[in-house]
């Protein structure tokens, strides 16, 4: 059955049409679905076949570890956003992008296509001064209002600095790993395991939690 | 799987300008709710001038599920309203600064806005409609345990909170409709009650009769909330005996009700105990030229449509005074 009704499909496609370059993305399951990856599964394949400029690939987790490996894919179902000639972009979602989560996955899309506001200049250089090797993971729910702006500043900084990749985690679809973290409340962006951020910051606060990470 | 699509963030088909500091605005409304956009579409039509700063767009309206009492929608989703708004005002020219607050207004004939990152914009009027925005406890503990227990968010951190005992303080229709989206989950539910009834529209008390793992506690008020790296209890004190008791919970949601986002008006124009700014029946404020409309006034019932029809009121009062003048 469709997921999308055919007034939810035309927004989709009118937004996806200012998309500039092409997109890959690069899904990973396994050889026996969970119920969620399947359900992502299928999500994407309705979803890539809204554009022209955005293509899939689906992995098994197993069978395709080296792939796994190169992306630092952990867990499944994963999404990884790559550009038009296969690199890894550093924007990753562990989940299904649904209800509010679909403005920040729509987003990244269009942003790492190229279709992007410029930052401030002065915070882009303080983007682009992080050298250290930085992991953002921002834990959602998909019925939060304010998930999705947490989601969409991480990206964009993963996008920016090839130092920084950033993780959309749906903290219903990895429970351990939410309890792991002690997520009660969300949004929650971790940054290297050290920093945590509770609620959508703005994209300055993220900035400057890293740069005391 | 729903999806709440956002249609106007990614929409490229409007006609909206960059707000310029260069220019003297007749106008600039603060905002970005049913009251504020409701007040540029009128000034707008009237063809001043005009020019609005939000730090979203949306406001309460995009935070709220469904909505079943604007006119003209039996139901629509909170999101959907929002894109309708937007959409609406989209179609004018009209100067537009989103995802910034203001910070501080200067008063005087042409009246100057500064905005967060020290930008500054002039107008001859300003329409305040920056809303409200959840109030705190303010009792020990609260802010310690923000993220770790204490929630007020119902809807987006409901999950973590399957299997485990919550408290919802509060028993207005925020409360009552947070009672019910954690008694979904939760294995029990204490609303902890101020008043003696609960005040929440019956057709929301209707349902939270159905289920069996909620107990009300009325005339109580929470003390303090209890536990070191997570929420542990709350401190309850019965308002009555003034008896205090503690309760064992995992989670404690406060939905005590909204205060004005006024911050920046202190000291420009008067404001009420509840630091709401004092309006008259044409949205005037105590300080000439600046008008205020929506949740941050002193007006009684705070609802999309009556925010709405007092941001049209505020912007028809603003286009008069500035054509006086
Ligand atoms: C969960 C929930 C459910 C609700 N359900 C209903 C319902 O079913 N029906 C109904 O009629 N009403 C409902 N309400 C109430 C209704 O949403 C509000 O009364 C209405 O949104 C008020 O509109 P407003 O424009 O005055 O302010 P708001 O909607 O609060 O908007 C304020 C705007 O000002 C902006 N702002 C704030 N500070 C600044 C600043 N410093 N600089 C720039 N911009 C700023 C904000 O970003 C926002 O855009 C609900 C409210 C909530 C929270």
């Amino acid at each position: 059955m469709a997921l999308f009704d055919e007034k939810v499909s035309s927004q989709l496609k009118s937004i996806l049409s200012g998309m500039k370059s092409d997109i890959q993305l690069a899904f990973f399951t396994q050889e026996i679905e969970c119920p969620m990856c399947r359900e992502t599964r299928l999500f994407l394949e309705e979803f890539c076949a809204l554009s022209g400029k955005l293509t899939l690939s689906v992995y098994d987790f197993v069978k395709d570890k080296e792939k796994a490996e190169t992306h630092r894919v952990d867990k499944i179902p994963a999404i990884v956003v790559l550009d038009s000639k296969g690199n890894d972009t550093g924007i990753k979602f562990y989940g299904l992008p649904g209800g509010y989560e679909i403005n920040s996955f729509i987003k990244s899309l269009l942003e790492a296509s190229g279709q992007k506001e410029e930052l401030p200049a002065l915070l882009m250089s303080r983007v682009m001064a992080i050298k250290k090797d930085i992991h953002i993971q921002v834990f959602v729910t998909l019925s939060c209002p304010f998930c999705p702006a947490a989601v969409m500043a991480a990206h964009r900084l993963a996008l920016e600095n090839p130092n920084i990749r950033a993780d959309m985690v749906e903290s219903t679809t990895f429970v351990p790993l939410a309890v792991r973290y002690g997520v009660q409340s969300v949004p929650m962006t971790v940054i290297n395991e050290t920093q945590k951020l509770i609620g959508a910051q703005p994209i300055e606060r993220l900035v400057e939690a890293i740069e005391n990470a | 799987m729903d999806f709440n699509i956002n249609m106007t963030a990614f929409s490229t088909e409007h006609r909206t300008v960059p707000l310029q500091s260069s220019v003297l605005y007749d106008v600039i409304i603060i905002g970005g709710g049913p009251a504020a956009l409701t007040a540029a579409v009128y000034c707008m039509r009237k063809g001043v001038k005009t020019g609005l700063i939000a730090k979203d767009i949306g406001g309460q309206v995009g935070e709220t599920s469904g909505i079943e009492n604007y006119l003209g929608y039996k139901y629509i989703e909170g999101h959907e309203l929002v894109n309708k708004f937007a959409e609406h005002v989209k179609q004018f020219e009209i100067g537009f600064k989103e995802g910034i607050g203001v910070s501080r207004i200067i008063d005087g004939k042409e009246k100057s806005i500064i905005l967060e990152s020290g930008e500054q914009y002039r107008a001859k009027a300003i329409i305040l409609a920056t809303g409200s925005k959840w109030k705190k406890l303010n009792v020990p503990g609260e802010d310690k345990l923000i993220g770790k227990g204490v929630a007020y968010c119902a809807i987006c951190d409901a999950p973590f909170f399957a299997e485990k005992r919550v408290v919802v303080v509060g028993g207005g229709n925020s409360g009552v409709e947070a009672a019910i989206d954690l008694a979904k989950v939760a294995t029990s539910v204490t609303v902890v009650q101020f008043l003696d009834a609960l005040t929440a529209d019956k057709i929301l008390l209707d349902k939270l009769k159905e289920f069996s793992n909620v107990k009300v506690l009325y005339e109580h008020a929470v003390e303090r909330i209890l536990g070191e790296d997570r929420v542990s209890g709350v401190a309850i004190v019965d308002r009555k005996t003034q008896k205090v008791q503690e309760l064992k919970v995992d989670g404690i949601f406060i939905q005590i009700g909204l205060i004005p986002n006024s911050e920046m008006a202190k000291g420009l124009v008067e404001i009420n105990e509840r630091g709401e700014i004092i309006v008259d029946c044409a949205c005037r404020t105590s300080a000439e030229g600046i008008f205020a409309a929506g949740d941050v006034t002193s007006v009684p019932y705070k609802q999309i449509i009556i925010a709405a029809g007092e941001g049209a009121k505020a912007a028809l009062s603003a286009c008069d005074y500035v054509m006086r003048q």
